[in-house]
């Protein structure tokens, strides 16, 4: 990892763009910008071309020697397949309402990190290649070929882009750049060039069923650990299940919630609701090592990748013979939930339209893909008054809550989380409006740049939401961040401890957690993490 | 200097010079200028407006993806944002309206602004919006105005629109009555006004400068030049309305004619409008149409409850349970794992502990 600069000398308050076209400006590939190469073993494990060891910082990437048809080709079939692909390429008329709306750009003041230019990066080849007005105008025209730097300036700024459809909310047309980049990086995986923060987890997912490549006894493993901790902390034993045939509803969460603090104490939350339910309402839900991972990280890599990946969610549910899936905290698992798994895996008709075995309730909005989000499960069990709650617990948290992109802006989740957190937490403050909702910002490391390398990308490009924040820090006294992303809740403790260091990370259902008095639990002295509870602190003395 | 509208300033000059000395030397170019590169013009703009947008609607929609930009509807408790997360097909429609006639996105607008601190702060930025909105409407009034040479008589709309537009002409009656000025049709200075604006802030604000190529600044000074011979025909060089409508209502009925007495400015005005309507369906002005596809707004946001079909889904390899359990069995029947099919060497009791 390259050093990281301090948090002063990496603002920047000027981000006026070079006096040099943006053509003519050559992109450099950046230590702590841009990301290690794939690792040959994991592209070749799930078939992916060209499977090599390279490196980005090296001069010869090691190409196929037609690479320019590669791309070419794969450009056309893409266009031929995708509308989208096609109008976002013509339509952009550069009025400049998504540039200052990129959190890349606003951390890194880069010129190229402005939305429309990512896209321009790639119009420039379309325009050269597929129309008439490129061919015969040229540069004039805002057309370029497909040249080895050209190729280098896509990989360095395709990975520069977390996919959060921030702009998409602003621009006139709508036009995506998530959509943009899902294309450049399908195109420049025909080449064999990935990363391997998001490659190996595709090959361990593919394999073990989670992108940590946690092999199913090592699952159980983690989850027999978290049942001690839950022991010692409330003096009630939960009982998880596995891979159970017949078993009411999968649950299916990020592996990233079963291996990494402050992941895991969502995952207790998790495994302390549905043992309440259990035993107050015979709740029946059962965990699956074979679909053990609720985020996708082929969506990151392609629609393909994505397919194979997702594939596994329906067929553990058709296998155990379950009625719904219910799925926990995350982004972009959410964003290929609600808009592609349907399409790409279903139709789920071996389910049943999802129903709250405990409330009744209907959910309506999911009676096609069959998969409920936890958020929306747990409000609809409060606004029932199904759980015994002690909401003083998450006293000494003064919450604020970050809204992650493909929940805002995939989906519209954004008062489910909300409904739960105040209803388990006493003191709740929201960030500006310009930074919450759909107009959220990103936490810097999202669709898979959460790697170690890349440190001063993901902290430049966090700093919007940190600096957000900072404010609610300052002014309301803010010292917890709650997020529903498995991500964040990776991502964000890093960024908080660059920028804001009293703030602390908290999966909503670890609060929820916090405040549920399972039946026959004993006095808590602590919260789930082992800290005093609030009034308790002198209890261990 | 900046060349991309160096170049784009100097094709609009080049082109109103070549059709005003064409027409000024030889009666005979007024044909070219007046009925040929017309008539060439709406054959352009129509076939490859169609034929852009055929080539759009080829390519299939695989997946549905909105973006969401409110509420969803899950809970019956929870109210969801109907337009911006819209789940039928008429809140589409609505916000596809919205989107279309008011610019609905671009006014969310904001523009941020980096202070020492670090604090970031993002202020209402409004002018685009009125910008935009300001062009589009005033560029639609003054065509529809126009409707008043293509057709005879004169349709009581667009002479309702005229009144309307023209509204200015009482407030300034008496200060100008000895000119004889016509009424001030207000759409044509909001548009002038507003597409020197779109041009200046293209120019100033240093990051919309330096992500506008050449094709950004043409159209801008095309239409800059259409309205401003519009204008000067009116006010200042006081055109020959009735021979200017003989000419453009030969080209209505197909019995195209070149009247005496239009000004060779009236060719130039003609002409750049054609340029621009051939210019039209090869052009980011095709923004027209594609904003009607665009697939992030044009869909509604139900995917959970109602399925999208991809017409080319194709079956994918999957690692199957069955592959995933050959590999870990052993495993999975130490850890007290069900397995579906017992492991050879090991006693079958040892699986059946759990569950």
């Amino acid at each position: 990892m390259a050093d990281l600069q301090k948090p002063e000398e990496l603002y920047k308050t000027d981000n006026r763009p070079p006096t040099t076209d943006w053509m003519e400006t050559p992109s450099e590939i950046k230590k702590g910008i841009a990301c290690y190469a794939g690792n040959p073993k994991s592209l070749e494990y799930v078939g992916l071309p060209n499977p090599r060891s390279w490196s980005c910082f090296d001069e010869d990437w090691q190409l196929p020697e037609n690479w320019q048809q590669i791309i070419h080709d794969g450009f056309r079939e893409r266009l031929e397949k995708f509308r989208s692909f096609k109008v976002f390429m013509d339509i952009c008329v550069r009025c400049g309402a998504c540039a200052d709306k990129c959190h890349y750009f606003i951390g890194t003041g880069d010129p190229k990190n402005m939305p429309v230019l990512r896209a321009e990066l790639l119009r420039s080849v379309y325009r050269n290649d597929f129309t008439t007005a490129g061919k015969i105008l040229g540069k004039l025209g805002g057309a370029r070929p497909m040249t080895m730097d050209v190729l280098k300036e896509w990989w360095s700024y395709l990975f520069q882009c977390s996919e959060c459809r921030r702009c998409s909310v602003f621009c006139p047309y709508g036009i995506d750049t998530a959509e943009i980049t899902i294309m450049g990086r399908e195109l420049l995986n025909l080449l064999g060039l990935n990363i391997d923060w998001i490659a190996t987890p595709v090959a361990n997912c593919y394999r073990t069923g989670n992108h940590l490549g946690i092999q199913p006894h090592a699952f159980k493993d983690m989850l027999d650990f978290f049942q001690d901790d839950i022991e010692e902390i409330t003096g009630v034993r939960v009982e998880p299940q596995f891979n159970k045939v017949g078993a009411d509803i999968l649950f299916i969460t990020p592996s990233g919630d079963v291996f990494a603090d402050p992941g895991t104490y969502t995952c207790m939350g998790y495994m302390m609701l549905f043992h309440f339910l259990k035993e107050k309402y015979g709740f029946d839900v059962t965990w699956s090592t074979y679909a053990s991972e609720g985020g996708n990280f082929g969506f990151f890599t392609s629609h393909e990748m994505m397919k194979r990946l997702n594939s596994k969610m329906y067929a553990e549910a058709k296998r155990l013979g379950v009625k719904w899936i219910l799925g926990g905290e995350c982004g972009h698992m959410w964003r290929v939930i609600n808009q592609y798994m349907d399409t790409m895996n279903g139709p789920a008709d071996f389910l049943e339209e999802p129903v709250s075995p405990i409330t009744g309730t209907k959910f309506e909005n999911a009676k096609s893909t069959k998969m409920v989000h936890i958020t929306e499960f747990t409000a609809d069990l409060l606004k029932h008054g199904k759980l015994d709650l002690d909401k003083t617990r998450n006293d000494n948290l003064k919450v604020t809550f970050h809204d992650s992109c493909n929940p805002s802006r995939g989906m519209g989740l954004l008062d489910e989380p909300r409904y739960v957190i105040k209803n388990v937490c006493n003191h709740f403050y929201e960030m500006p409006e310009n930074t919450i909702r759909e107009q959220t910002f990103c936490c810097g490391s999202g669709s898979g740049l959460n790697a170690g390398e890349d440190m001063e990308l993901r902290m430049a490009g966090g700093l919007p939401r940190a600096n957000a924040v900072k404010f609610v820090h300052e002014t309301k006294g803010v010292n917890t961040l709650a997020t529903i992303c498995a991500i964040d809740r990776a991502a964000l403790p890093d960024l908080m401890s660059y920028w804001v260091p009293e703030v602390t990370v908290y999966g909503v259902h670890e609060m929820v957690g916090n405040a549920l008095l399972l039946p026959g639990e004993n006095e808590r002295q602590t919260d789930l993490r082992g800290e005093p509870l609030p009034g308790m602190e002198d209890a261990d003395e | 200097m900046n060349t991309k509208y160096m170049y784009s300033l100097l094709s609009v000059i080049v082109l109103s010079l070549i059709s005003y000395f064409l027409v000024e030397a030889a009666s005979g170019f007024k044909v070219l200028f007046g009925v040929i590169i017309p008539y060439l013009a709406l054959i352009v703009f129509v076939a490859g407006f169609i034929n852009r947008m055929m080539y759009w609607t080829r390519s299939p929609v695989p997946f549905c993806i909105p973006t969401t930009c409110g509420q969803q509807k899950s809970l019956p408790w929870i109210k969801p944002n109907r337009i911006d997360n819209p789940f039928s097909k008429r809140a589409v429609i609505v916000r596809m309206l919205l989107e279309i006639v008011f610019f609905r996105s671009l006014f969310r607008n904001t523009r941020l602004k980096l202070k020492s601190g670090p604090k970031i702060a993002y202020n209402l930025e409004i002018f685009l919006w009125v910008g935009a909105l300001a062009f589009h409407w005033a560029f639609l009034t003054v065509l529809l105005r126009h409707l008043r040479f293509f057709i005879e008589p004169v349709p009581m709309l667009v002479q309702a629109l005229e009144k309307v537009d023209a509204f200015f002409r009482i407030e300034i009656l008496y200060d100008v009555a000895q000119f004889g000025l016509p009424g001030v049709y207000l759409s044509g200075i909001v548009l002038l006004a507003a597409v020197t604006y779109l041009f200046l802030r293209r120019v100033f604000i240093p990051n919309v400068r330096y992500i506008s190529l050449a094709a950004d600044f043409f159209p801008l000074f095309l239409i800059f030049g259409i309205v401003f011979t519009g204008i000067l025909m009116r006010y200042v060089t006081k055109i020959d309305v009735v021979a200017a409508k003989e000419l453009t209502m030969g080209l209505v009925t197909f019995h195209p004619t070149i009247p005496e007495g239009v000004s060779s400015i009236f060719y130039v005005h003609l002409f750049f409008v054609s340029i621009l309507l051939m210019y039209f369906p090869f052009s980011k002005l095709m923004h027209l149409g594609g904003v009607f596809l665009s697939p992030t707004r044009n869909l509604p946001a139900d995917t959970r409850a109602t399925r999208h079909v991809n017409p080319w889904n194709y079956p994918v390899h999957v690692h199957t349970y069955e592959e995933y359990e050959d590999e870990f069995r052993e495993k999975m029947v130490e850890a007290g794992l069900p397995v579906v099919k017992q492991p050879v060497e090991t006693p079958p009791d040892e699986s059946e502990e759990k569950e």
